[in-house]
């Protein structure tokens, strides 16, 4: 699960990181009163005011597409906030038709000395989480670590303790910080460090963490990713989800405890376990054809489970096909044989359908997709993975 | 022969009164599993529906039993309590079946597990981790009767007997269907494959596969879909160099993280070094997966070059794997590999 920004800041802040004041508004009549209130919050003046508006979406880009601004007066503040309220934003991350923006945050300006970057995740290899530091803030850590990778300072976390203080100061000296400022740095890293761990994150990065001209440390930006494993113990986090940014068809999928991708193609497919399923998808492509997504209905889904992720799958207009692709294990090939029949007979199989049933109960499949034959008139079954992707990418041509 | 289980491995079900660890209790038993009993705190005194006793805590299922595995069934939250609690009363072979453990939770546990193996006295057998979110593990039997499940055609409880008295062959400790499998008495080749997976139903498709091409199977690991978990590739793999009964080995790999990498730079030390001196054949899923995606599997997502299908192949096929570009090749290039074709 992804949240917004000021999500971000507001955990940032509840674990006793520093952040800049920040406010976040829905609508450009109270942009100008914001304004205010965050730069006195921050102790300027209107000499010296400084704020950015920026617009909460997941998706990136924003800078580009003038969604993030740096604004010096109330006036200012209140057009900026007018635009993103008012326009879609398009950027690479978007597609052309953009996405509305509900929400921005006005946060204080900053005067900006040095910028770090400090991230916490876990590594698979070691299966450890990681604290990841470096003198190189504010820009892309992938690029820092393709070019410079001695400038990238990593330290293990202790599988039950946790990030120790002497294992931070060591990063914080690293780093280049001295006296009272190394402490500083160093509580701020067990802070993300304990953040990441509680909260069930797989990754929690704040970048850049600046030195003010002052001489003091702010966290500006975060992300935070979370563990979806984790997160039925965190009503908190749940509260955070907005599903206005999710794929609507993906959304439903979860609701029916179906996983599903939407992906460009026009092969819809429907397939039983996540391996199968990318194989599936991988072997519609070695055949000439783009699926439309990935759907795993998992080990135990319903015949209802089974009829919506057929409606899911329908609903996307690029589908030209489906191909079902079934290994029955826990799930019984008779109940996805059901669920095939029901969605006949509720939406109906305007294209073609290629079925590859094996596994359990795979006989009693057969014989219920047999005698449903007439009522699926685009209907064709498959005797293995090969002949099924043959089939479904000649009838989708 | 076989690896880490076979027909006498004593397997009890931890989660046995649920409805997934009862079905999948009563499938292993129609197996030819050495079911012994089960637990579930709060039920210890009661039997389950095959008559197995029950027990409040693994402890007691291990003194009274003298269990050696374990299947896990029981609900997230509750896993990598369980997983420990196992290991805690000495059972060696901990198999967790429960999809959705937090990735957190895997990182203590996993690393206590490890502590106690490094703690553990010299010559002592280690605690292997299979899963958590993983099909299990199975050392496929003779189809020796009628069991009394038509998917399950093998050993019946009856014969095999509820304590685990009577002929048996096999060892299922999970939720993949029995059938497909097939033993080495009723192979055409006469040849087994041991086959390792982080996927459960690629791997039914790789046994399907295999079967048909009249090869048998050694021993099947399902390592399970998450990125932090117990087995990897490279510990299933040298477990299957040095089974005398293992003739092949075939690897289904998938999307994210970096363990077919480190799978391929053993086959090519092993193979250097005369440890390895089996064919291997290869498999990875998600080709066609689209970066910083979770694709179903909590591990299954790419998140930088390594992570990549494309990444995977091109290391496993310079360490001179074979690689089935096709999931339909997986038991063909298998096959191929041997010398079969």
């Amino acid at each position: 699960m992804k949240i917004h920004e000021y999500q971000a800041r507001e955990l940032l802040a509840g674990a006793g990181i520093p952040v800049p004041a920040s406010m976040v508004i829905e609508s450009p009549l109270v942009a100008e009163e914001a304004f205010h209130k965050v730069t006195k919050a921050a102790g300027m003046t209107s000499d010296n005011a400084l704020a950015v508006v920026k617009a909460q979406v997941h998706a990136g880009g924003r800078g580009k597409a003038g969604f993030v601004k740096l604004v010096r007066t109330a006036a200012e503040a209140e057009a900026a906030a007018r635009f993103m309220l008012t326009n879609r934003m398009v950027s690479v991350q978007t597609g052309p038709e953009g996405l509305a923006v509900k929400k921005l945050l006005m946060a204080a300006g900053v005067d900006i000395d040095k910028e770090y970057y400090l991230a916490v995740t876990t590594d698979r290899a070691s299966r450890r989480n990681v604290l990841i530091a470096s003198r190189e803030g504010g820009v892309e850590i992938e690029q820092v670590a393709h070019e410079r990778p001695e400038a990238i300072l990593k330290q293990f976390l202790h599988p039950t303790l946790g990030l120790q203080g002497f294992a931070a100061r060591k990063i914080a000296y690293a780093l280049g910080f001295a006296g009272k400022l190394a402490g500083q740095a160093a509580d701020i890293m067990q802070k993300l460090a304990r953040a990441f761990v509680e909260k069930d994150c797989t990754l929690a990065e704040i970048n850049p963490l600046v030195l003010t001209k002052d001489g003091n440390l702010l966290a500006i930006d975060a992300k935070f990713n979370f563990d979806d494993n984790g997160l039925f113990r965190h009503a908190d986090l749940q509260a955070y989800a907005d599903p206005a940014e999710e794929n609507p068809a993906e959304v439903r999928a979860s609701a029916a405890g179906l996983s599903y991708i939407a992906l460009d193609g026009n092969i819809g497919c429907l397939v039983n376990g996540a391996g199968l399923a990318m194989a599936t998808m991988d072997i519609i492509k070695l055949h000439g054809g783009q699926p439309a997504n990935f759907l795993d209905v998992g080990g135990s889904a319903s015949e209802q489970a089974v009829t919506e992720a057929f409606r899911i799958i329908l609903s996307d207009a690029a589908v030209k096909g489906v191909l079902v692709n079934i290994f029955g294990g826990i799930m019984r090939c008779d109940v996805i044989a059901q669920g095939i029949v029901n969605a006949a007979k509720e939406v109906g199989f305007k294209v073609p359908l290629v079925v590859r049933l094996e596994g359990t109960n795979v006989e009693a499949g057969r014989r219920l997709l047999d005698a449903a034959r007439k009522d699926i008139p685009t209907m064709q079954t498959a005797t293995d993975l090969t002949d099924a992707a043959k089939k479904v990418c000649a009838a989708v041509g | 022969m076989a690896v880490l289980v076979n027909a006498e491995t004593r397997v009890i079900c931890q989660g046995i009164t649920g409805s997934f660890g009862a079905v999948h209790t009563r499938g292993c038993l129609h197996y030819g599993t050495r079911l012994v009993g089960g637990v579930t705190p709060g039920k210890g005194g009661t039997r389950d529906a095959n008559g197995l006793p029950i027990f409040d805590t693994v402890d007691q299922a291990v003194k009274a039993t003298g269990a050696e595995a374990t299947m896990i069934f029981v609900p997230p939250a509750f896993a990598a309590d369980a997983i420990l609690e196992a290991a805690d009363a000495g059972v060696r072979v901990i198999c967790a079946i429960t999809e959705g453990v937090p990735v957190q939770d895997m990182v203590r546990t996993r690393a206590v597990l490890d502590e106690m193996n490094q703690n553990a006295p010299v010559g002592s057998r280690r605690f292997v981790l299979i899963g958590p979110n993983c099909p299990g593990i199975i050392t496929p039997g003779p189809k020796t009767g009628s069991g009394e499940s038509a998917a399950d055609p093998y050993t019946s409880i009856g014969k095999r007997g509820v304590n685990g008295g009577g002929p048996g062959g096999g060892c299922k400790i999970g939720i993949m269907p029995g059938y497909i499998h097939t033993h080495v008495s009723e192979a055409k080749t006469g040849r087994s494959v041991g086959i390792v997976s982080r996927s459960g139903t690629l791997t039914y498709e790789a046994v399907w596969q295999t079967s048909r091409l009249g090869l048998a199977q050694s021993t099947c690991i399902g390592i399970g879909g998450d990125p932090i978990r117990g087995l990897n590739h490279i510990e299933c793999l040298e477990l299957f160099a040095q089974d005398p009964d293992t003739h092949g080995i075939l690897m289904i790999g998938e999307i994210g993280g970096s363990d077919e990498i480190d799978a391929a730079k053993w086959v090519a030390e092993a193979r250097g070094s005369g440890r390895l001196t089996k064919p291997v054949a290869a498999f990875i899923a998600g080709r066609t997966a689209p970066p910083g995606k979770r694709m179903g599997h909590a591990g299954a997502i790419i998140g930088g070059a390594d992570d990549t299908a494309d990444a995977k192949i091109k290391a496993l096929q310079e360490a001179g794997v074979s690689v089935a570009l096709s999931p339909a090749d997986m038991g063909s290039a298998m096959a191929k590999a041997m010398g079969l074709v």
